[in-house]
């Protein structure tokens, strides 16, 4: 899978994820409950937006200084006898990989859940090689990647669109003969998963933050395959974005702390480990370590106005706060990285043919601008997103585009406004519908309930309220009210 | 004190018993109210739209408008639009002509229920209401303007309404301008659930701050045969009023409700980053 997800076009996956009732349920309970818990989690730290100050000073010194805090990463991971690869697509960084693995002889590669390997599409890659089998050794990504590779939808929950029963036919093809009980369900996998771990030869993560004094790797799991991944294998890959580094364990400290509460309202997860290259003398470890450091689009961040965007550290709350994603789930955004940070993330990388349509799927409630840890200010940059479009690429060549230029001159001219307000009901009489009323004091004059051209969407799915006459609009009132009060004065 | 009226394009279009109760309200508090007959729009639907160019002179005529009188206040009857009025600083401040004059119309620009408990100190207008009513806390009068008590407070004190709150009040009822418009597909499922909700709470009575949400909640209310009763928070306070029954908040606290309980709005952190105030 690469960071498309689907070749339908939005509306058809904004129809498909409507049909999915179980999907939408499934993520309102997820939000509600995650709503509480990361609230708890915040609330129990204290002074949580002195906490978001911090997290986005520290992002964003990284992102300022970047290309010196990968030199000196770079550096410490060789120090230690690791290598390390810069690459600049998507293909480099899992062709590298790959001939790694071919050149190592590898059979038995074994996965910890990583969006990163996800978004240059390793598993495909590596399993051209003839004999080598690959394992996702995290739960939910093991669920999808027994389905067939379906896709996921949370970027920290993948598999949020799945029920135990669907869980337990995906685990009945691997001999699974029990309930659905998640208990069950997850013992199994447990055992399924341990025998691989034991054989694999090749063992690849992603990186939650990468240490820059050190050359240490940071990764936070609950369910601690990671460490397994890194403990046992010989060969070791890490998979990261070339933004996630931190300066050092003191800030690693803070970001893992605000990720956990966020991401999953704990505070901290079960599991969070700082590792690098097996060490002389230790039992455990790998001995060859690679980290692959993957730009893939982020470079056309740097130096715009969509920076910010780096600032994430993948904790998935603006996805658990969002009244879209809420209805049209992961599926409807068509990208590995749904939700508001994926509207804004997807078309930095990929551009806005494939993921225009991503920045007008938000009502901009701001609800993701205010739980975001690292104050991105999400919502700000869809606005942005949607101004390249209009201002400088101008991709909106329908009718809409004349009209929405028209409110402008309309908005911006006061006797225009002024002919909108006196140009009467007549115009839109022929528009109303004598149809039932059934809200009170909303309608005094009617209602409109199939507008043309662009009000369509409104009247598509609502009524509008049919527009007062030029003598009984606010304006007029005022003007009558004014000069009575006027001339009650003169009295 | 004299206080500009800022219409709003949506009441000026749709909804004039809005503007009539907010102008009456505020008169009975004392306010002279005058409103520039230049004012239009806070320039939300073209610049949400992404057509930011084209909004400019939207703005700059807005400032003109409201400035045009020379008043202590600005007030209106949608936290929307009226946080729109107070971003125009972040807007406009590289604008060598506008900036200082965007900055004065922040500075004295409020949403009405604000101004009526925060500046005004009313804590009960004299209202009354037999109803049973549930409120919706539109997002960017709560997000972006941060103002999450003033509607609370005016609301609690209304003489025989019983409040109930709103399951998922944090969510957003799926109106977003021209969102709408534009994603009819995603919007009706947001303000389906809205309706739900409202619904589920057993109020005869919806109120906001906000007409725009109102008009779309209402409008799917309608369309899909339910019933309710509208009100903007202003309808509600000027109803049955009893001038004998007015109360307000003690003059010590009020320093404290001016200053400190509000611009807790992320946008509002910005806003001072930006334009240093």
């Amino acid at each position: 899978m690469t960071i498309k997800t689907s070749n339908e076009p939005f509306l058809t996956r904004l129809k498909e994820s409507e049909q999915d009732t179980f999907m939408q349920k499934a993520v309102a309970k997820a939000q509600d409950a995650q709503w509480d818990k990361r609230t708890a989690a915040r609330n129990e730290l204290g002074h949580w937006e002195q906490w978001r100050d911090l997290g986005e000073q520290i992002r964003q010194h990284v992102i300022r200084y970047l290309p010196d805090y990968l030199e000196e990463f770079a550096d410490n991971i060789e120090k230690h006898g690791g290598h390390v690869f810069f690459a600049k697509t998507d293909k480099e960084a899992s062709d590298f990989i790959k001939h790694l693995a071919e050149e190592k002889q590898v059979h038995h590669v074994v996965k910890s859940k990583s969006m990163v390997t996800t978004e240059i599409d390793l598993d495909k890659e590596l399993l051209k090689i003839p004999g080598l089998s690959l394992l996702e050794t995290d739960l939910a990504e093991f669920i999808l990647q027994e389905d067939d590779w379906d896709e996921p939808t949370h970027i920290v929950f993948p598999t949020l669109h799945k029920n135990r029963d669907q869980i337990r036919t995906i685990f009945q093809k691997l001999g699974y003969t029990g309930d659905n009980d998640p208990q069950h369900l997850a013992r199994f996998a447990r055992t399924y998963l341990r025998a691989s771990f034991l054989k694999a030869d090749m063992g690849i993560t992603g990186c939650n933050f990468g240490v820059a004094d050190s050359g240490l790797i940071n990764l936070v799991t609950n369910e601690g395959n990671a460490d397994l991944v890194m403990a046992i294998p010989k060969t070791q890959v890490v998979v990261m974005g070339m933004e996630r580094l931190v300066p050092s364990l003191k800030e690693a400290e803070v970001l893992d702390n605000m990720l956990a509460r966020s991401a999953v309202g704990q505070k901290l997860t079960s599991y969070c480990s700082f590792s690098t290259r097996q060490v002389s003398g230790e039992s455990d470890g790998p001995e060859d370590f690679y980290v692959v450091i993957v730009d893939n689009g982020r470079s056309n961040a740097l130096g715009t106005p969509f920076e910010p965007v780096l600032q994430c550290i993948r904790c998935g709350a603006c996805l658990n706060v969002c009244p879209v994603y809420r209805h049209i789930g992961g599926h409807g955004y068509g990208s590995i990285y749904p939700g508001p940070i994926g509207a804004v993330l997807s078309p930095v990388l990929r551009g806005y043919e494939q993921f225009g349509d991503l920045p007008f799927a938000s009502s901009l409630c701001g609800a993701c601008t205010e739980t975001c840890p690292v104050r991105i200010p999400l919502h700000e940059l869809l606005i942005k997103h949607r101004q390249v479009m209009m201002n400088k690429l101008h991709t909106d060549k329908s009718f809409n585009n004349v009209i929405m230029k028209g409110i402008g001159v309309a908005t911006s001219t006061p006797a225009m406004f002024r002919m909108a307000l006196t140009a009467d009901h007549v115009a839109m009489a022929p528009l109303t519908k004598h149809a039932p009323i059934t809200v009170e004091n909303e309608y005094p004059e009617g209602i409109i309930r199939k507008a043309p051209s662009m009000a369509k969407g409104w009247t598509d799915v609502r009524d509008l309220p049919e527009m007062p006459k030029h003598s009984e609009n606010f304006r007029s009132w005022f003007k009558q009210h004014h000069k009575e009060q006027e001339a009650k004065q003169d009295d | 004190m004299k206080v500009v009226i800022f219409s709003t394009c949506i009441v000026d279009l749709f909804f004039p018993n809005v503007g009539k109760a907010m102008v009456e309200v505020l008169e009975r508090f004392g306010c002279d109210t005058e409103m520039p007959v230049k004012q239009i729009c806070c320039g939300q639907p073209t610049f949400n739209s992404g057509y930011v160019k084209e909004t400019q002179p939207v703005f700059r005529n807005q400032i003109d408008a409201l400035l045009s009188i020379d008043a202590d206040y600005i007030v209106g009857p949608a936290g929307s639009c009226v946080n729109m009025l107070r971003e125009f600083q972040v807007q406009l401040k590289d604008d060598p002509e506008y900036a200082e004059k965007a900055k004065q119309v922040a500075a004295k620009t409020w949403e009405f229920s604000q101004f009526l408990y925060r500046v005004l100190g009313v804590l009960d207008a004299g209202a009354e209401l037999d109803a049973t009513a549930t409120y919706h806390r539109s997002c960017h009068m709560t997000r972006l303007l941060g103002e999450r008590t003033s509607p609370f407070v005016l609301l609690d004190h209304v003489k025989d309404l019983k409040m109930v709150p709103l399951p998922h009040i944090e969510n957003c009822c799926g109106f977003g301008g021209l969102f709408s418009v534009k994603e009819p597909e995603i919007s009706k499922q947001m303000v389906d659930e809205k309706v739900d909700d409202v619904i589920s709470t057993g109020a005869s009575v919806l109120i906001s701050a906000d007409p725009a949400c109102l008009m779309n909640i209402a409008g799917r209310f309608n369309r899909r045969g339910e019933k309710i009763k509208i009100m903007h928070i202003a309808e509600v306070l000027n109803h049955n009023v009893d001038p004998s029954r007015v109360k307000y908040v003690p003059e010590a606290e009020r320093d404290e409700l001016y200053a400190g309980g509000y611009n807790q709005g992320f946008t509002q952190s910005d806003v001072k980053k930006e334009v240093g105030a």
